[in-house]
C-alpha cells in the first residue's frame, strides 16, 4: 500500500443518535505519524471521533478510511460499492488501532502484568515469555517496573492510567487514541501520565489522536490542533499558532474557559 | 396414578398431596396427621421421652445415612445440571441472534412458570407413557436441574449484564473477539456477582429435594418417614428432619461464602460476606 495514504481519513462522516446529530458530514485527515489534538466544548463530537475509529460505535453515514483502505466499510458484492464492514472484517482491521480511556478500564481480575500480556498472547498469538518480556519493558517505560504483580485496584489513578498506556502499546498499534486520559485524575497525578505520553510521542513514530483539555500537553505533542464545535471543525492549525492566536471567535471563547 | 411403583403407605405427602380426590370430606385430622400406615397419630409424641423412637432410630441409622447420601447426591447432581443449563440459557439470552435469544427466553419462562412438582410428576408418570422410563433419581435430578437451571439462567444473564460496558470496550480496543472477551474479561468478573444468588438457589434446591421422595427416591425424607411410621413419633421424626436439612443448608452456605470471598479476592475486592 502506498505510504502517502493518510493514516486516517473521514469522508463526510455523520453520526446521529436518534434526532441528535453528533458529527455532521465531517471530513478529516490525519497523516502517518502525525499528532493531532481535538479540542472543543463537551458534546462537540471529539470523543465520538475516537469511538468511531475504535469501532465502539458505527457511522450513520459516510466512510472512514484507515491506511488508504475503507475501514468502517468494505467492498460489497457489486463492484465499486461499499457495504458496512462485517464484525469479522472489523476485528481484523482494528488491530491497527489502540485506545486509552478516560476511566482506564483495566481488567480488575488480572495483575498489572497480566493486563498488559493478555491481548498479545490471546490475540496476536505471542508466546507468554515473549509477551512478558515486552510487557516488562513497557511497564519500565511507564515507570511501573516494580508493580508488575500488583492488582490494578491497589494503584493510584495515575498509575492505573500508565498501565493502560503500556497495555495499549503492547499491541504495537500504528494509531493510538487518547480519550481525555487525564480527566479522571486528581490534579497532582496528571503530570506523571502526561510525561509518559510525551516520552511515547518522542520515542515512536506512532500516529496520535488525542482528545484533551490539557493545553500545555496539546502544545507539546501536537503537530496540529482541531477546534470542534457542534460536530464540525471550526478551526485547524499548528498547535502554537492556534493556541496563541486563534482566528475563530468560538476558539477564543473556548480557550478562555480552559485556561 | 395406577403405575405408582411404591408403597404409598406411610408416605406423608400421599395423603396430603394427591390422593384425597376420593376423600374430599375427610376430617382435618386425617389430612394433617398422615399416619395412615397404622401408626397411631400422636402416640409417640412426647419428643425426647420416647425410648422406642431412639431405639428405632439407632437401628435405622444405616438407612438414614443412605438417605442423606441420596439427598446430597440429588442436590449435587441437580445443581451441576442446573449450573450447566444456567450458563447455556443465560448466555443465550444475551445472544445477538434473535432466534437464539428468543428460544432461550421461551425455555426459561416455560421452566420457571411450570412448577417443579408438576415437572417432576410429568417426568416420572407421563414420560414412561411416551416410552421413556427414567430411574426415579434421574427424574428427580432432571427436574431439579431444569427448574433451577432456569432460575440460574437469570442469575447468569443478570451478572453478565452487570459487568460494566467499559470492560467490553477495553477488550474491543485490544482487538479481542466476542468469545475471548466473554471468557477472559466478562465472565471472570460476572462470577463474583453470581456466587451470592447461586448460594440462595443451591439452598433452595436442597430444600426442594424432599419432593423426590414422592417419586420413590429413598432420600432422607423418605427414610425418616419410615422411622416415623414405624414409631408414630411424628413430632420427633420431623424435628430431626428439620435439623438435618438446616444443618446441611448451613454447611452449603459456609462453602458458598468461601467461594464468594475467593471470587471477590480475585477482583481485588475486600470482604464479601
Amino acid at each position: 500500500m502506498p505510504t502517502e495514504d493518510p493514516a486516517v481519513r473521514f469522508e463526510r462522516v455523520t453520526k446521529r443518535y436518534g434526532d441528535h446529530t453528533v458529527l455532521d458530514a465531517l471530513d478529516l485527515e490525519v497523516g502517518r505519524g502525525e499528532r493531532v489534538t481535538l479540542i472543543g466544548p463537551s458534546g462537540s463530537g471529539k470523543t465520538t471521533i475516537l469511538r468511531l475509529l475504535m469501532t465502539l460505535e458505527r457511522v450513520t453515514d459516510g466512510v472512514i478510511h484507515v491506511d488508504g483502505e475503507p475501514y468502517s466499510h468494505m467492498p460489497g458484492r457489486k463492484p465499486g460499492t461499499l457495504v458496512p464492514a462485517s464484525e469479522r472484517r472489523l476485528a481484523e482491521r482494528r488491530r491497527r488501532i489502540g485506545m486509552v480511556f478516560q476511566q482506564f478500564n483495566l481488567f480488575p481480575h488480572m495483575s498489572v502484568l497480566e493486563n498488559v500480556v493478555e491481548a498479545p498472547v490471546h490475540v496476536l498469538g505471542e508466546s507468554r515469555e515473549e509477551a512478558e518480556r515486552t510487557a516488562r519493558d513497557l511497564l519500565d517505560l511507564v515507570g511501573l517496573g516494580d508493580k508488575v504483580d500488583a492488582r490494578p485496584t491497589r494503584l493510584s489513578g495515575g498509575q492505573q492510567q500508565r498501565v493502560a498506556i503500556a497495555r495499549a502499546l503492547a499491541m504495537r498499534p500504528g494509531i493510538l487514541l487518547l480519550d481525555e486520559v487525564t480527566s479522571a485524575l486528581d490534579p497532582e497525578l496528571v503530570a506523571e501520565v502526561l510525561d509518559v505520553l510525551r516520552d511515547v510521542a518522542r520515542g515512536t513514530d506512532i500516529t496520535l489522536l488525542c482528545v484533551t483539555h490539557e493545553m500545555g500537553f496539546a502544545r507539546d505533542v501536537s503537530d496540529r490542533i482541531l477546534m470542534f464545535d457542534r460536530g464540525r471543525v471550526v478551526e485547524s492549525g499548528p498547535a502554537s499558532e492556534l493556541l496563541e492566536s486563534p482566528a475563530h471567535e468560538r476558539t477564543r471563547a473556548f480557550l478562555g474557559t480552559v485556561r | 396414578m395406577a403405575d405408582l411403583a411404591f408403597d404409598p403407605a406411610g408416605h406423608p405427602f400421599e395423603s396430603v398431596g394427591h390422593a384425597p380426590a376420593s376423600t374430599g370430606l375427610a376430617p382435618a385430622s386425617a389430612a394433617y396427621a398422615p399416619g395412615s400406615a397404622g401408626a397411631v397419630p400422636g402416640a409417640g409424641d412426647s419428643l425426647a421421652g420416647s425410648a422406642g423412637f431412639l431405639t428405632e432410630l439407632r437401628g435405622a441409622l444405616p438407612r438414614l445415612a443412605d438417605g442423606l447420601l441420596v439427598t446430597v447426591e440429588a442436590t449435587a447432581l441437580g445443581a451441576a445440571l442446573a449450573l450447566l443449563l444456567a450458563y447455556v440459557l443465560g448466555l443465550s439470552s444475551r445472544s445477538a441472534r434473535l432466534p437464539v435469544r428468543g428460544g432461550a427466553r421461551l425455555v426459561v419462562e416455560f421452566l420457571r412458570g411450570t412448577s417443579l412438582y408438576v415437572q417432576l410428576f410429568w417426568l416420572f408418570f407421563a414420560l414412561p407413557m411416551l416410552g421413556f422410563r427414567l430411574e426415579p433419581l434421574a427424574c428427580g435430578v432432571l427436574a431439579l436441574g431444569l427448574n433451577f437451571g432456569a432460575y440460574g439462567a437469570e442469575v447468569v444473564r443478570g451478572a453478565v449484564a452487570a459487568v460494566p460496558r467499559a470492560q467490553t470496550e477495553a477488550g474491543i480496543a485490544l482487538s479481542m473477539g466476542p468469545a475471548l472477551r466473554l471468557r477472559r474479561v466478562v465472565l471472570p468478573q460476572a462470577h463474583a456477582l453470581m456466587v451470592a444468588p447461586f448460594k440462595n438457589l443451591l439452598v433452595q434446591l436442597l430444600k426442594a429435594t424432599p419432593l423426590l421422595s414422592l417419586v420413590t427416591v429413598p432420600d432422607i425424607t423418605f427414610q425418616i418417614d419410615q422411622v416415623r411410621s414405624a414409631t408414630g413419633s411424628t413430632a420427633a421424626s420431623y424435628l430431626l428432619l428439620l435439623g438435618i436439612y438446616g444443618g446441611t443448608a448451613a454447611l452449603l452456605g459456609l462453602l458458598m461464602n468461601a467461594l464468594e470471598r475467593a471470587a471477590k479476592a480475585r477482583l481485588g475486592q475486600e470482604g464479601g460476606v
